[in-house]
C-alpha cells in the first residue's frame, strides 16, 4: 500500500494544523510531576520511605550511645553517614520495585502505546526518586545535626564531596534499579526479590556495622557494589579527620569512591539499555 | 442509534485503507498462533474480529498495534510498517487496553489531562471526560471507579490524543447489559466522527450492533469475513418458518419463506397462530464456522 492512499483523514479526525510531538523532556516533566503525586498519595509506603532511615537511627543511636575509643567520633556520627548511603541507595530499591509493579500492572504497556518517549518515562523516574532521596537527606541531616551532635561540615569542599557522592551515588543506585526491576517474575513478587539483597548489602556496606569490624572477604564482596563506597564518601564529609582511624584503608580513598560510582552510572547504563524489558516475562 | 451513512460507491474513503494485512504470521514455539491472514479495513469503517480464545484475535492485534513482532507477512497499519513504530504514528492510534490496573493514585481528571500532554493535538480532556459519561466521577481517584467506569477511563484515554485509528480489544467484557449498551453508543458516536475502529470481541450481538464488517478467526486463519447481515452466507441461508396448528408447533426450513407464509394464511383463513420467520442468527453461523475450522 502506498503512503498516499492512507493519508487523507475525515473531517473531524484531522489535525488542526501545527501538531508538532511534544518534546521529551516536556512529557518528562509531566510524567515527573504525576510520578510524584503518585508517589505520595502511597501514604503508607511514603511514610515507610521516610520514617525507616530515622527510625534504624534512633534504634542504632540508642543501643550504641557510645564513642569509638580515642577518636571523639560517636556510634550515631558513623550511623548518620551509613544511613545517609542507604537512604540514595533506596532509588535502586524504588525503582527496581516501582518499575516491576508498572510492568505488572499495565502502566508500561499502555505507554509504550502511546508516542510517549521511552526516555521521559525514565525522566519521571527520576525526578521522582531524587526527589524522595533529597527529602531522605535532609530530614537524616537535620536530625542528626539537631540531636546527634553531627558536626555540620564547615567548609566548602566537603558540602562539594558531598554533592558529587549523592549524585553518582543515586545515578549509580536508579540505573541499578531499572535493571534490577526485569528480574522479578511479577509485580507482587519485586518487593520480596529486590529488598533482600538490599538489606544484605547494607549490612556489609558498613550501614549498620562498622566496616572496620567486618571480615575482609565481605568487605571484598561489598566492594564491588555502589553502596560502601557511597557510606565511604558520606563518612569522610561529616567525619572528617577524626574517623580516618576507623576506615578499613585509614583513609576514605575518594578517588576511588569516583571511580568505583562513576563505573557503575556506565555500567548501570549499559544494564539497562542491554536488559530492560517493557512487558512482562508471561507476555514473551 | 442512529444509523450511519452506508458506504457507497463514490465515497472516497471506500478506496483508501486503514489497515492492510497479507499472510501475517506468527508462530509461540511450536504452536502457530496466526497462519496466514488477509485483512482489508477501510478508514472510516468499524470492523470486528470475532473468535473464539486463542484463536489468533489478541496477536493479530498486538502485531497492528506494534506491541508485537511478525514472523512472516506484510502489514500496514495507516501507512505505517506497525513492526517499526514511530512516535508520529503512534500519536494517531489509540489502544483501549482490555486489562490495565494503572494510575490508581489518580484522578480521572488529572489522568486524561496527563495523557493528553503526550499528543500534538489532544482532544479537550473535560470534553473527553463527558463523552465518555465520567463527569461526576473526574474528580475521583481511579482507584474508586467501578470496573466498568474503569474501562471508560481507558476509552477516554485511548481517544484524548485524536486518533485516526482506535483498537478495542474485548472492550465489554464484564459489563452488564445497560452499561454495555451504553458504551455501544459511545463507540457508535465514536465511529461517527469518521474514526476508523477495529474491535475484537467474542459477543456476536456487539459484532452485530458495532460493526461495518466482521472478519471471524478460527485456528489462525480467517474462517469468514462480510457484512454481520450477509457472513457465512447467512441472508442466503433458508429461512424457518413456524407456527402453531393443533396444540403442536410446526416448523418448515424454506428457501422461500413469502411463499411459505402466504399458504399458510390461506389455509389457516387470515391470522396464523404463533407465526415466526427466522434466519439463521449470526451466533448460528458463527458456531458452523467455528466448529468448520476446528474440524479441518
Amino acid at each position: 500500500m502506498s503512503e498516499s492512499t492512507t493519508a487523507a483523514v475525515t473531517a473531524d479526525t484531522a489535525r488542526r494544523g501545527g501538531g508538532e510531538l511534544p518534546s521529551a523532556l516536556r512529557i518528562g516533566w509531566a510524567r515527573a510531576v504525576v510520578e510524584t503525586k503518585m508517589f505520595f498519595r502511597e501514604k503508607d509506603s511514603a511514610i515507610f520511605i521516610f520514617a525507616f532511615p530515622i527510625i534504624m537511627l534512633i534504634i542504632f543511636g540508642t543501643i550504641f550511645s557510645g564513642q569509638f575509643e580515642g577518636t571523639g567520633v560517636t556510634v550515631s556520627q558513623v550511623y548518620v553517614a551509613g544511613l545517609l548511603g542507604a537512604g540514595v541507595m533506596t532509588a535502586f530499591q524504588s525503582l527496581a520495585i516501582g518499575i516491576a509493579v508498572d510492568r505488572e500492572d499495565g502502566t508500561l504497556k499502555r505507554l509504550a502505546g502511546t508516542p510517549l518517549p521511552r526516555s521521559s518515562y525514565f525522566i519521571g523516574k527520576a525526578a521522582q526518586v531524587l526527589l524522595s532521596s533529597a527529602i531522605q537527606a535532609v530530614l537524616l541531616l537535620a536530625i542528626g545535626f539537631a540531636f546527634y551532635d553531627l558536626p555540620v561540615p564547615a567548609d566548602a569542599g566537603r558540602w562539594m564531596t558531598f554533592a558529587w557522592v549523592a549524585l553518582l551515588g543515586i545515578n549509580g543506585s536508579a540505573l541499578l534499579g531499572v535493571a534490577a526491576s526485569s528480574l522479578p517474575r511479577s509485580g507482587r513478587s519485586a518487593a520480596a526479590v529486590v529488598t533482600m539483597p538490599f538489606v544484605v548489602l547494607q549490612f556489609i556496606s558498613g550501614v549498620y556495622i562498622p566496616i572496620s569490624t567486618l571480615p575482609e572477604w565481605l568487605v571484598r564482596i561489598a566492594s564491588f557494589f555502589p553502596l560502601k563506597w557511597m557510606c565511604q564518601g558520606f563518612r569522610s564529609v561529616f567525619l572528617g579527620d577524626a574517623g580516618l582511624s576507623l576506615e578499613v584503608a585509614k583513609s576514605y580513598e575518594l578517588d576511588r569512591v569516583a571511580l568505583v560510582l562513576g563505573a557503575w552510572v556506565l555500567g548501570g547504563l549499559v544494564l539497562c539499555l542491554t536488559t530492560f524489558r517493557w512487558k512482562s516475562r508471561r507476555d514473551g | 442509534m442512529v444509523p450511519r451513512r452506508p458506504y457507497t460507491d463514490d465515497d472516497r474513503s471506500m478506496t483508501q485503507t486503514a489497515v492492510k494485512v497479507r499472510g501475517l504470521a506468527k508462530r509461540y514455539g511450536d504452536v502457530r498462533a496466526v497462519g496466514g491472514i488477509d485483512l482489508d479495513i477501510r478508514q472510516g469503517e468499524v470492523f470486528a474480529i470475532l473468535g473464539p480464545n486463542g484463536a489468533g484475535k489478541s496477536t493479530t492485534v498486538e502485531i497492528l498495534e506494534g506491541y508485537r513482532t511478525r514472523d512472516a507477512g506484510e502489514v500496514s497499519v495507516l501507512g505505517t510498517d506497525p513492526g517499526r513504530p514511530t512516535r508520529a504514528w503512534r500519536a494517531r492510534l489509540g489502544i483501549v487496553l482490555q486489562t490495565a490496573n494503572d494510575a490508581a493514585e489518580l484522578t480521572v481528571r488529572e489522568t486524561v489531562r496527563h495523557f493528553a500532554t503526550y499528543y500534538p493535538d489532544p482532544r479537550d480532556p473535560d470534553e473527553v471526560i463527558a463523552r465518555v459519561g465520567l463527569e461526576e466521577k473526574a474528580g475521583s481517584r481511579i482507584r474508586q471507579l467501578s470496573g466498568g467506569q474503569r474501562r471508560r477511563v481507558d476509552v477516554a484515554l485511548g481517544i484524548i490524543g485524536r486518533p485516526e485509528l482506535i483498537f478495542l480489544d474485548e472492550p465489554t467484557t464484564g459489563f452488564d447489559p445497560e452499561a454495555r449498551r451504553r458504551f455501544w453508543e459511545l463507540i457508535d458516536s465514536l465511529a461517527h466522527d469518521g474514526t476508523t475502529i477495529l474491535l475484537t470481541t467474542h459477543y456476536l450481538d456487539e459484532a452485530e450492533a458495532l460493526a461495518d464488517r466482521v472478519a471471524v478467526i478460527a485456528r489462525g486463519r480467517i474462517a469468514a469475513e462480510g457484512e454481520p447481515a450477509t457472513l457465512g452466507g447467512r441472508a442466503a441461508a433458508k429461512a424457518t418458518v413456524a407456527w402453531a396448528e393443533d396444540g403442536v408447533r410446526r416448523t418448515v426450513k424454506t428457501d422461500e419463506p413469502t411463499r411459505t407464509v402466504a399458504e399458510l394464511s390461506r389455509r389457516f383463513d387470515g391470522e396464523i397462530p404463533e407465526l415466526t420467520v427466522t434466519r439463521p442468527t449470526l451466533e448460528d453461523i458463527y458456531l458452523d464456522l467455528v466448529q468448520g475450522a476446528t474440524h479441518e
